[in-house]
């Protein structure tokens, strides 16, 4: 019933014209940059977070819960017209919505996304409401020895169980972890791997890496490439309305989609690959007419499309209620509310309670601004899709870099961006994943304290571990889920490609 | 190096492993210099001789894959567009380094980035580089009033 109550004034929050409006802009901005090919949503945020560096912290989380959304559906309108899915979870919603659009099926592939976004967005939104405050009960009990199991959990499901290949997934945390080492130690106050600069004691800037590695890394690929592989966006052709059998066809599998995607995105086990695909291979096999799959079936986007969204909405469950992320955006997220001096964590629901429960309203409010604004303006975002390449990767790095110096003017800053841009690059080239980089540099440092904190507790005794069943447990997850795919081979067959 | 090559299948791998006992090594040498200790428990060095070790593991991983046949296919590198950007980085950096400014460094990073990408009508990318920082420099400094770096030309406006 709580929950209601902090609902309503969380609405009541949110439906200020001014906080409105920081939504509209959030949502519209978040569109049409997570629009452009090459960019996801973690490099929309993290692109976008200095836009909101001098507004309130309550309007610019507002704003912040827009662009999420908006750089989410921006991702699928990508995927559908171009075939460039800017970021693995929306891979396959390209594999069917392209086929669509070469079809003249694009409006209607279009719609069925946003609409089951919209669905998916919703209930999952609901579920992160009951969910989060119930969470919230069981995490204040949390010592540090249990905050250390469940980051162990959440680097082991990030890097090596779900990706390509465990070793390069655990390379890619590795470096994240090594970045996090850097700058002044919080217990001792003494320099990890500063080499004497007196810009890295304050330790690498997550916004700094995340748009390195995907914005710099990502132009740096694709100039590399372009002269092989140019791409021209499908125009969206006919009508953009769903026909009666197209809404037949899409309510289930934005439903399904809904309910496998949120409890796995709300698992600290990272990334949105995994319900995208299961949702994928659910709709063909209960499709109707499996022979169009391939082919542009309608069920093949709206069931990933909504797995996708729910699955979102679910990574803020760990990321509002233990300060987890478990994926990249997620990531970047993080470093958002931190730069406004919030930190996420079971402590935030006491602390800052109008804080989050503004958020969540606005989540639904960004929620239907996005259903209000997309559909009408589709025309729009396909003018977008065509301003030439050379102009949209100059664009990206003139921001890129404005975003990086307006957070920290100097020009240590710039060769740390630059130099990511190169690991970015190196690491798409070879294929490393890059999401556990960055969730690497975030949760490195917190589970470096946590286990200090314990061992303290403990006077030293590493036992204070395997003493506590929770933590216990949750170490022997992060083993078995380390181990696991070394031994079976055939665990790692879900692809995952880049954010 | 052609007897080398006859049994290293991948070579990307074995100098990652290099690179990888290197940054090992690196952090290995800087947690050893750290001084003071904690009185209980775990000192600051524990995590970078932890993440020393990882990485000394990895690059033994990178070592073994070598051997093996490689998995990710070599994509073709256009060298030359990529050596652009870096030129259009160095020019932001440069720009900004010696007081040059935002809008001068974000026109070169915005020009040379554009020729990176095959374009060839540099003065037009110049002039919309030019117009596009002035644009995000009125916006972010005068609007937001974020500081954005201030060169001769930002002094003007």
């Amino acid at each position: 019933m709580d929950t209601l109550i902090y609902l309503f004034q969380g609405f009541a929050i949110a439906i200020d014209p001014a906080n409105l409006i920081y939504a509209a802009i959030g949502v519209i901005i978040g569109t049409a940059v997570g629009v452009l090919p090459g960019i996801g949503p973690a490099l929309t945020v993290a692109l976008l977070l200095p836009v909101t560096f001098k507004l309130d912290p309550g309007g610019s989380i507002i704003m912040f819960a827009g662009i999420y959304y908006g750089g989410m559906y921006g991702g699928s309108t990508t995927a559908i017209l171009l075939n460039t899915p800017g970021e693995s979870a929306s891979v396959v919603t390209a594999l069917e919505g392209n086929q669509m659009a070469r079809r003249g099926r694009g409006g209607p592939a279009l719609a069925t996304a946003a609409i089951g976004s919209f669905v998916a967005a919703l209930i999952a939104t609901v579920g992160l409401a009951f969910l989060a405050p119930v969470l919230v009960k069981v995490a204040v009990k949390f010592g540090p020895w249990d905050y250390f199991g469940l980051m162990l959990i959440a680097f082991v499901t990030v890097s090596a169980t779900f990706g390509s290949s465990p070793l390069r997934g655990l390379t890619s945390l590795a470096f994240g972890l090594w970045l996090g080492l850097m700058g002044i130690d919080q217990l001792t106050g003494q320099a990890r791997l500063t080499f004497g600069v007196p810009e890295l004691l304050d330790g690498v800037e997550v916004t700094t890496l995340a748009v390195g590695l995907f914005a710099i890394g990502e132009a740096l690929i694709v100039a590399s490439r372009h002269l092989y592989k140019p791409e021209k966006p499908i125009p969206v052709k006919g009508s953009i309305w769903m026909t009666k059998e197209d809404w037949s066809r899409s309510w289930k599998p934005w439903l399904r989609g809904t309910f496998i995607g949120f409890p796995i995105g709300a698992l600290p086990a990272g990334g949105a690959e995994i319900p995208t695909f299961l949702s994928y291979n659910i709709e063909r096999k209960l499709s109707r007419k499996p022979e169009e799959f391939g082919e542009g079936a309608i069920e093949g986007v709206a069931g990933p499309e909504a797995a996708n969204n729910a699955s979102a909405a679910g990574t803020l469950v760990p990321l509002l209620t233990l300060g987890l992320p478990t994926s990249a955006t997620a990531a970047v997220m993080l470093a958002g509310f931190q730069q406004y001096n919030i930190q996420p964590g079971p402590l935030l629901f006491a602390q800052h309670a109008d804080l989050v429960w503004g958020l969540v309203a606005s989540l639904f409010i960004a929620n239907v601004m996005l259903l209000v604004l997309n559909l009408p303006l589709v025309g729009l975002w396909v003018r977008l899709l065509k301003i030439p390449l050379p102009w949209l990767y100059a664009g990206i790095l003139v921001f890129a870099s404005m975003g990086t110096i307006a957070a920290n003017p100097s020009v240590v800053e710039l060769l740390l961006l630059t130099g990511f841009g190169v690991v970015g690059f190196l690491m798409r080239r070879f294929d490393y994943p890059i999401a556990p980089a960055v969730v690497g540099l975030i949760l490195g440092p917190l589970a470096d304290s946590a286990l200090r904190r314990s061992l303290q507790m403990s006077l030293g005794d590493p036992i204070v571990f395997l003493q506590h069943p929770s933590s216990a447990i949750m170490i022997g997850i992060a083993v078995v889920a380390l181990v696991a795919p070394f031994i079976f081979r055939g665990l790692s067959r879900f692809q995952q490609d880049e954010d | 190096m052609t007897s080398k090559s006859a049994f290293i299948h991948n070579r990307p791998a074995a100098v990652i492993a290099i690179v990888l006992f290197a940054i090992a090594a690196v952090t290995y040498w800087d947690a050893s210099r750290m001084v003071v200790r904690a009185t209980y428990g775990m000192s600051a060095t524990a995590a970078s001789y932890f993440v020393a070790i990882l990485f000394a593991i990895l690059a033994a991983g990178h070592l073994i894959s070598a051997f093996k046949p490689n998995d990710v296919e070599n994509e073709e590198v256009d060298w030359k567009a990529v050596g652009w950007i870096g030129l259009a980085l160095s020019g932001l950096i440069v720009s900004i380094w010696a007081g040059g400014g935002f809008i001068l460094g974000s026109t070169l990073l915005f020009a040379f980035t554009a020729r990176a990408f095959g374009r060839k009508a540099f003065v037009t990318d110049i002039c919309l580089g030019a117009i596009l920082g002035i644009i995000i420099f009125l916006l972010f400094n005068k609007l937001l009033t974020l500081a954005l770096p201030m060169g001769p030309l930002e002094r003007l406006l």
